[in-house]
């Protein structure tokens, strides 16, 4: 029998170079990539139990208590952050790959006590969106207000960008994480690079 | 477009929301009890007001929380914001 060899493949692979030219005919003003692979674990419990104490000491991050909010730490490559999504859940994103590890861990921290640890890494993708008219072109398609000073770093929000559901989270430098379901991040490509348009350089 | 603002994410647009119908319809304490009118009033009879009524909403695109509404359904204004499984407020 012939091995088979499987090739794990984000669901925006095929449009990196598209993402690349938006970067190029904008001049920079716009630059989008996907991110692909982030861990993504869903977390819930009760914030206010001895779960959510371990938790957030075993990630080294505390946990957002309120909604709109976003943590963090610590800054490089192992960076985590922690996105509030509901009173009594939480996502956690860290960097590809560590999804068992992270989930492991979790788990022993957290014990008997009454929690949920979920891998959802293959539910969403990433893409980062920066540059100066990052935030234009993201408010050109979502409701909330994107002025860096109601939305700045460690802000988040689940809502609706283009008819997709996406959860925004506000980087450093004025920069986006925007996270979208598998399927439907082709149509959100489609639709910022669409969006892209207006800032692209006339030569 | 109606702006709903839910007790966890704050206002929001009405495309982020489901609408759950009539609020405070609770389950018959004995089912089984039921005569088939009544357990058809249970089902499918609801209240169609003039005015404030108490409706169920579900945040489906953020938090995804259920909670009750107090809407008027002439003016669509919004009266009043409260967790499910809480009492219907007072409307003076």
């Amino acid at each position: 029998m012939a091995e088979q060899t499987l090739l794990r493949q984000s669901p925006l692979a095929f449009a990196a170079d598209r993402l690349a030219e938006v970067t190029r005919a904008t001049g920079g003003a716009v630059y989008i990539a996907e991110l692909p692979f982030l861990t993504q674990l869903n977390l819930r419990l009760d914030p206010k139990g001895p779960a959510a104490e371990a938790g957030a000491l075993e990630l080294g991050v505390p946990l957002p208590t309120g909604p709109g909010a976003a943590t963090s730490g610590p800054a490089g490559s192992d960076e985590l952050t922690v996105v509030w999504l509901g009173p009594d859940e939480w996502l956690v994103i860290g960097p590809p790959g560590t999804e068992s590890d992270l989930a492991a861990r979790l788990r022993s921290a957290i014990g008997d006590e009454h929690a949920a640890v979920v891998d959802v890494s293959a539910q969403r993708t990433t893409l980062e969106l920066s540059g100066p008219r990052a935030r234009d072109l993201l408010a050109s398609g979502c409701a909330l207000d994107l002025h860096p000073r109601v939305f700045g770093e460690g802000a988040s929000a689940q809502t609706l960008l283009a008819r997709a559901q996406v959860i925004l989270v506000g980087r450093r430098d004025g920069a986006f994480r925007v996270l979208v379901r598998a399927s439907f991040a082709a149509y959100l490509v489609d639709w910022l690079i669409d969006a892209s348009v207006e800032y692209r350089v006339t030569r | 477009m109606m702006l709903i603002p839910c007790p966890w994410c704050g206002p929001r647009e009405e495309a982020e929301f489901h609408y759950g119908g009539q609020a405070h319809v609770s389950y018959p304490a004995d089912p089984a009890a039921l005569s088939d009118a009544d357990w058809a009033r249970y089902l499918f009879f609801r209240d169609n007001p003039k005015g404030p009524f108490a409706e169920r909403w579900n945040h489906s695109a953020s938090c995804r929380r259920w909670f009750n509404v107090i809407r008027d359904t002439v003016t669509n204004e919004i009266l009043a914001v409260y967790p499910a499984g809480q009492p219907k407020p007072v409307i003076a």
